[in-house]
Parts: C-alpha cells; sequence; structure tokens
C-alpha cells in the first residue's frame, strides 16, 4: 500500500487561511489502511480544524466525504455535486488523489493534508515500512524476495557494501539488506545464485523522465 | 464580577465509563450513598477501548468542559487489552486538544475496578474541581460571547 502521514496541524492550518467553507474529502484506499487518511481520520482532522479556527474568532464550515478510492474516476465523480459554494479541498489521499481531485476540479482549489511518505507494508500495527523503491523492472526474484534497491541504502544491486556490518547497515540503524538476502538464499539452499553478477540496472524504467505509463488495449473501454 | 462568574460556572464533564468497572463503581456509589458532584454525565461504554478520539474531540466540540474515560485496572480489561488502547487514545487526544487550544489537562484517563465505588465518586470529585479550576470550555466562552453580542452562526 501507499503508507502516508498527517501534516502537522499547523501546516494545515496555515494553508486555509482566509477559507471558511471547505470540503474534507478522506480515502478508503491505502491511507485508510495506514490509518492516515480514511473516515475516521477525516472526522478527526475536521473536528480540530473546526475547534481550533472557531477559537481564533474564525469559524471554518466543513463537509466530510469519504470516498471508497480517490485514484478512480467513478469516485472521484461523485463529489462533483458537494462542491458549490465551497472555498477548496482538502484532500486526506496520497499524492495521486490530491492530483487526481485537481485534474477532475479544475476550478477548486486542492490542498493535500496528508505527506505521502512510500510503497510498504504493515509490520504491526502502528509501524509501517518501505518496501518497494518502484523501480520499473522489478528484480526480486535474484534476490530471494528481498528489495535491494529499496531496502540497501545505497540500492546496490550486488551487495553487501564495506559498511555491513554484523547485519546491520552502516547507514541507518536498519538490517543490512544484502545480510538478508544472504540469509534467505542460504535458507533456501540456493547460495550459488548469489554468484551471479548483476549488470547494470536500466533505471530509465525508474521514476526519471516524466510520469510512466501502463497501458492495457485489452481492458480498454473505447475503439 | 470575576467572582461571579466561576460561582457560576458548573462545568459539564463527561465521563466514558466501562460497563465492567466505572458503571458498576458508579452503581456501587449509589448504593453507598456516596456523594459527588451533578457536574459528571456518564456515558455507558462496553468497554473504555470502545471510545475513540472521535468522539472524545466531539465531546468538547459540543461544549463539554472536561471528559475522562474510566476503565478497568490494567491488567484486568475484560477485553484484555481495550483500558491500554484507551489509555493511548485519550493521550493522543490531548495532544491534539492541546495544539487546537482547549487543552489537554481537560481530559484524562482513570482506571477502577467495579468494587471501588468511593475511587469513583472521589475521581468525579477530583475532576470537578480540575475543570473549575481550569474554567469553561474556551469555545463555550466564545459561543456565550457571540450570543451576547447577537452574532450569528453554526459552528459546523
Amino acid at each position: 500500500m501507499i503508507v502516508a502521514e498527517a501534516k502537522p496541524l499547523e501546516e494545515i492550518l496555515e494553508s486555509l487561511n482566509g477559507m471558511s467553507r471547505i470540503l474534507i474529502v478522506g480515502c478508503g484506499g491505502c491511507v485508510s489502511v495506514c490509518l492516515a487518511g480514511g473516515e475516521k481520520e477525516t472526522g478527526i482532522l475536521a473536528s480540530a480544524l473546526r475547534m481550533k479556527r472557531e477559537l481564533a474568532g474564525e469559524p471554518l464550515q466543513t463537509a466530510e466525504e469519504t470516498l471508497t478510492r480517490q485514484c478512480d474516476p467513478e469516485y472521484v465523480q461523485q463529489l462533483a455535486k458537494k462542491l458549490e459554494g465551497i472555498d477548496c479541498i482538502l484532500s486526506l489521499a496520497c499524492g495521486v488523489g490530491v492530483q487526481f481531485l485537481a485534474e477532475h476540479f479544475p476550478q477548486t482549489w486542492v490542498l493535500p493534508a496528508l505527506n505521502t511518505k512510500f510503497a510498504g507494508a504493515t509490520l504491526e500495527h502502528g509501524l509501517w515500512e518501505e518496501r518497494c523503491g518502484l523501480c520499473g523492472e522489478c528484480v526480486l526474484g535474484q534476490t530471494g524476495g528481498v528489495c535491494p534497491v529499496i531496502r540497501c541504502a545505497k540500492s546496490l544491486l550486488n551487495g553487501p557494501c564495506g559498511g555491513s556490518q554484523n547485519g546491520k547497515c552502516e547507514v541507518k540503524p536498519n538490517e543490512c539488506a544484502w545480510q538478508l538476502i544472504y540469509n534467505r538464499m542460504s535458507q533456501l539452499g540456493r547460495l550459488e545464485r548469489l554468484m551471479d553478477v548483476a549488470e547494470a540496472k536500466d533505471w530509465s524504467k525508474s521514476r526519471d523522465g516524466g510520469p510512466r505509463r501502463v497501458v492495457r488495449e485489452d481492458v480498454k473501454l473505447d475503439g | 464580577m470575576e467572582k461571579r462568574d466561576s460561582e457560576s460556572f458548573n462545568p459539564k464533564i463527561i465521563a466514558f465509563c466501562c460497563y465492567y468497572c466505572a458503571y458498576s463503581a458508579a452503581d456501587l456509589a449509589g448504593s453507598l450513598r456516596l456523594q459527588y458532584p451533578p457536574t459528571v454525565r456518564m456515558i455507558e461504554q462496553p468497554c473504555s477501548g470502545k471510545v475513540d478520539i472521535r468522539l472524545l474531540l466531539q465531546a468538547f466540540e459540543e461544549g463539554a468542559d472536561g471528559v475522562y474515560v474510566a476503565g478497568c485496572l490494567e491488567g484486568d480489561c475484560h477485553f484484555l487489552k481495550g483500558n491500554i488502547r484507551a489509555r493511548k487514545r485519550v493521550n493522543a487526544a490531548k495532544k491534539i486538544l492541546d495544539k487546537v487550544g482547549i487543552g489537554g489537562e481537560r481530559l484524562e484517563m482513570f482506571n477502577l475496578s467495579g468494587s471501588m465505588g468511593p475511587r469513583f465518586a472521589e475521581i468525579a470529585n477530583e475532576m470537578t474541581e480540575r475543570i473549575l479550576q481550569l474554567g469553561p470550555n474556551p469555545l463555550n466562552l466564545i459561543r456565550t460571547e457571540r450570543v451576547n453580542t447577537g452574532e450569528e452562526g453554526d459552528h459546523k
């Protein structure tokens, strides 16, 4: 899932300066699962904003709506009837949702309430960690299911580096990804696979160079 | 003038009480004919862990001067960890209330057992005393002022 966390309340309040009627939109997708932007978090933020603004002598009227997802047109369109008279939309989606709302409603000011962090997994309730670097060409098949692109601080494809000490990374207090890869390959009896040298990765498939696209002609509805 | 204001301040305190402890303790306090202030309005919960941050903020937004959550003694929760989770949520809500300007000290978490009737009355007194010292919820002050100056408007 895409993991996000709430922006500081002060920052959100500052972005809402001069606004008196806002639509706060939660997202029932990833940010709901990582407890940052679901229906409950939308309610909490709305209540906090209303109280703070009322105390500041500038009452804020809020409407709340939580869409199933903010990254699909059919759900985003549901907001069309709710925009009348509002000064802005405050979105609790990831950066995708915020942009998608802005694209669909060109006349409406859209503001983010979250900072989008990474593509990750839930390690335990309340703890999420990055797992995928969205590099566009998966190497997990060569590394025993442990991603060196995102879990190695240096994204080494032929690791470990000289800074791996006692299984720990020298950059951050994390497990060394290449130690994890070694352990897993060892456990699976496939250590010999690590003798294969990975060639230079094709980074043109990664994030640089503008937005990437996936096209599936077989599922497109037009034509 | 100030004295008259504080004398006329009759706090509204919401107590979210776990059915298995605080609610029974309140019953016991009643049976024991223990006096506690009428400022406390109890809301029965199946467990203190049922309380979430939204509910706590809603109470303040709707004018409560103080709020507390009363759950079982730690380790004695009927649902094992509901009271531990409630405490975490209360602490998170306190931080939000501090940022908002209501003040986190208006919110508290208490632990007691169903047999602690006197403690229930003590908590009600303690919380009432605290809120009397803190004064009214600042939102209420602003709303009263708005009514007095003839300004209208719904806060939502």
